[in-house]
């Protein structure tokens, strides 16, 4: 195999496996941006994954082609009802954000075997009939050696992926929510003190987060295992929070770690039909994402600063 | 009402209130709560088999509590204690199959071995948190994902190839003959001993030497210890390694008791996350935690009988205890409640 044609069969399964990371990481940068850590979003991805698997088995006879995409919404709905319990713990009952983020793992995991059970009495779905597709993208990817790279045989939740990290920058960086939202979460009280609403801000930002892991989770599910079990969500989640870290609180960053680790792992899965890398055991595979995440904390590749009131309850008054 | 009735009750109200939301959701689905918890009960309870595989769950809880609570009263939070805890199986199970030496040395060699390779994958963060002010909570969720591959990849090695480490040899067993034989061949093991000696340990430590005044002072207050002469930095250290120690010799119950080997893990084994649990319900405290892994234990080891008494699937265990964590975590307004009831009583007088 040519180095080139290395290149055509890793990218695209790379930006595949990167795609649920990235929406992910993205949640995570707009919840700790307001002061909230949430360790949760592997809870929030497991229930995402479930509810759409579950909803694409009932409803995929009557819509289609488009079950997949009704599939995502309804995960989207889901996990932001589900991240609701994290905000009304950690910011409206001043719980420990991360004990209640561990909490929310466990009642995610818990509540989504749970159901699957009820309903399919056995502990993994089947597997289900409509998937998303792939599709060429006209003109872009007519051009040469780029093109059959980056869009032949694209998925549709990649492109959805980059769109929705693009746009988390624009909000973020350049809307009047996003600078409220990073003051919130910078110096909870001088927001406050200038009539920005921390609570409502709080409770917006877990909630998007609880929007994108659903997604997230959703897209893992329809487009990479193709049913639920209990195992089908391990580590994901945390590895978005690698990613957020990674790409230092950025969502270019978080996109950035993001493709990296969906890299990683698109290595470690069809790593062993390529030259030079199917030498390498999958464990260095496997464990580069944290180790990696570990050294961006420790300094070495450069400096990575947390939000300053992430973690912290805000209570009003409170010096 | 006194602080300390209040720290007692917000606990008790925790677990009924998770009890209680329990059953709603076993009705929610179409289950019958009452048969649900009568079949948890006799989980627990029914015969010496099921008591003793109780007693045999909540042994590596206990570790795993210890393990956590420990970190917590130093300021650290150790999420990390899964990791810990697989490193530390891994390391007990090796040493229990690679090794002919007589039982004497053996047993201790294996617990010895767990315990050093759960502190040493707990030195990291805590090396980093001393030195680079990282953030022990990142560092250790990262650890446990390192911790499983680097674990099932050994496992290869060690077992060349397979999926399993072989049986450890009977000299490294924490098994009895004499447990198994009143309670009718459970997998119950000389584990719940050692986990009630790490209990008095950790109380030792804590209010009984030096070392462990000096990591409860840099829990309440890094500032004032340094300024009081204290080391900081080698007592946020000495706090993760103790604590990993506690989280390997977690992992060791499995590796020498209840497997006596270690497969390849497809999914953290929970022990860890639980762990967070059973330290909050215990308030970190020694014999606090010892309550909180009988509770949750005893719940988990029940909620194995739950689908074939009563059809309800086990994880109704697993919602109710995070629903426990939200509840203890959130401890909050349950104490303004309670203030609130508190003050109209004395009113009425």
């Amino acid at each position: 195999m040519s180095f080139l044609e290395v290149l055509y069969f890793i990218i695209p399964s790379a930006i595949f496996y990167a795609a649920p990371l990235i929406l992910t990481a993205i949640g995570g940068v707009f919840t700790e941006r307001s002061g909230v850590v949430n360790i949760g979003l592997e809870g929030i991805m497991v229930v995402g994954a479930a509810s759409s698997i579950i909803f694409n088995l009932f409803f995929a006879d009557q819509l289609g082609n488009s079950t997949p995409w009704v599939g995502l919404v309804v995960a989207m709905v889901v996990g932001i009802i589900f991240s609701l319990i994290l905000a009304v713990a950690a910011v409206s009952l001043r719980a420990d954000q991360t004990v209640s983020g561990v909490a929310l793992n466990l009642l995610g995991l818990a509540v989504a075997v749970f159901t699957v059970k009820m309903i399919y009495d056995k502990g993994q779905t089947d597997s289900i009939t409509e998937r998303f597709s792939r599709f060429d993208i006209p003109l872009l990817s007519d051009i040469p050696v780029i093109g059959k790279m980056f869009f032949v045989d694209v998925y549709a939740t990649s492109i959805l992926a980059f769109a929705v990290a693009i746009i988390a920058w624009f909000v973020i960086y350049k809307s009047p929510f996003g600078l409220r939202l990073r003051a919130v979460g910078e110096h909870p009280m001088a927001a406050d003190t200038m009539g920005v609403n921390v609570t409502k801000m709080r409770y917006v930002a877990v909630m998007i987060s609880g929007a994108l892991g659903g997604i997230g989770g959703a897209i893992y599910a329809q487009a990479i295992a193709g049913n639920f079990g209990a195992s089908t969500i391990s580590g994901q989640g945390f590895m978005a929070i690698a990613a957020m870290i990674f790409g230092k609180w950025h969502p270019l960053g978080a996109l950035g770690a993001a493709l990296f680790f969906g890299f990683a792992q698109a290595l470690s899965v069809v790593g062993g039909s390529i030259p030079y890398i199917q030498d390498i055991p999958d464990v260095y595979l496997h464990i580069l994402p944290y180790v990696l995440t570990i050294l961006a904390l420790a300094g070495f590749i450069g400096k990575a600063h947390a939000p300053k009131a992430s973690g912290v309850p805000y209570i009003k008054g409170k010096r | 009402m006194s602080k300390r009735l209040v720290n007692i009750l917000v606990p008790l109200i925790s677990i009924i209130l998770g009890l209680i939301i329990g059953a709603i959701v076993m009705a929610v689905s179409g289950f019958n709560p009452i048969d649900g918890y009568i079949a948890l009960w006799n989980g627990i309870f029914m015969d010496t088999y099921t008591m003793g595989e109780t007693v045999r769950q909540i042994t590596p809880y206990v570790f795993s509590g210890l393990a956590v609570a420990f970190a917590f009263r130093t300021g650290l939070f150790n999420i990390g204690v899964e990791g810990q805890l697989i490193m530390g199986w891994l390391a007990a199970a090796w040493v229990g199959q690679a090794f002919d030496l007589p039982a004497i040395i053996h047993l201790p060699l294996a617990l010895l071995a767990a315990a050093l390779a759960g502190a040493l994958w707990a030195f990291i963060p805590g090396l980093l948190k001393a030195k680079l002010q990282v953030h022990e909570v990142i560092v250790t969720i990262m650890l446990n994902y390192t911790a499983l591959h680097v674990a099932n990849a050994l496992i290869e090695v060690i077992a060349d190839g397979g999926e399993r480490t072989e049986r450890i040899h009977e000299t490294a067993s924490l098994r009895s003959q004499f447990f198994e034989s009143i309670t009718d061949y459970s997998r119950l093991h000389w584990g719940f001993l050692l986990a009630l000696i790490a209990v008095v340990i950790m109380w030792f430590i804590l209010e009984k030497t030096t070392l462990g005044y000096e990591l409860k002072s840099v829990g309440f207050n890094k500032n004032a210890s340094q300024y009081a002469g204290m080391n900081v930095n080698k007592n946020i250290i000495l706090a993760m390694v103790i604590s990993g120690a506690f989280a390997g010799l977690g992992g060791a119950m499995e590796a020498l008791g209840t497997f006596e080997n270690m497969s390849k893990l497809h999914a953290m084994t929970g022990i860890g996350f639980d762990g967070i649990a059973v330290a909050l319900l215990g308030a970190n405290q020694p014999f606090g935690v010892l309550l909180g892994a009988i509770l949750f234990g005893s719940l988990k080891n029940g909620g194995l009988n739950m689908p074939s008494e009563a059809g309800v699937p086990t994880e109704i265990v697993s919602i109710v205890i995070a629903l426990i964590i939200f509840f203890v975590a959130s401890g909050y307004i349950i104490r303004v409640a309670l203030e609130r009831f508190g003050k109209k009583r004395k009113e009425e007088k």
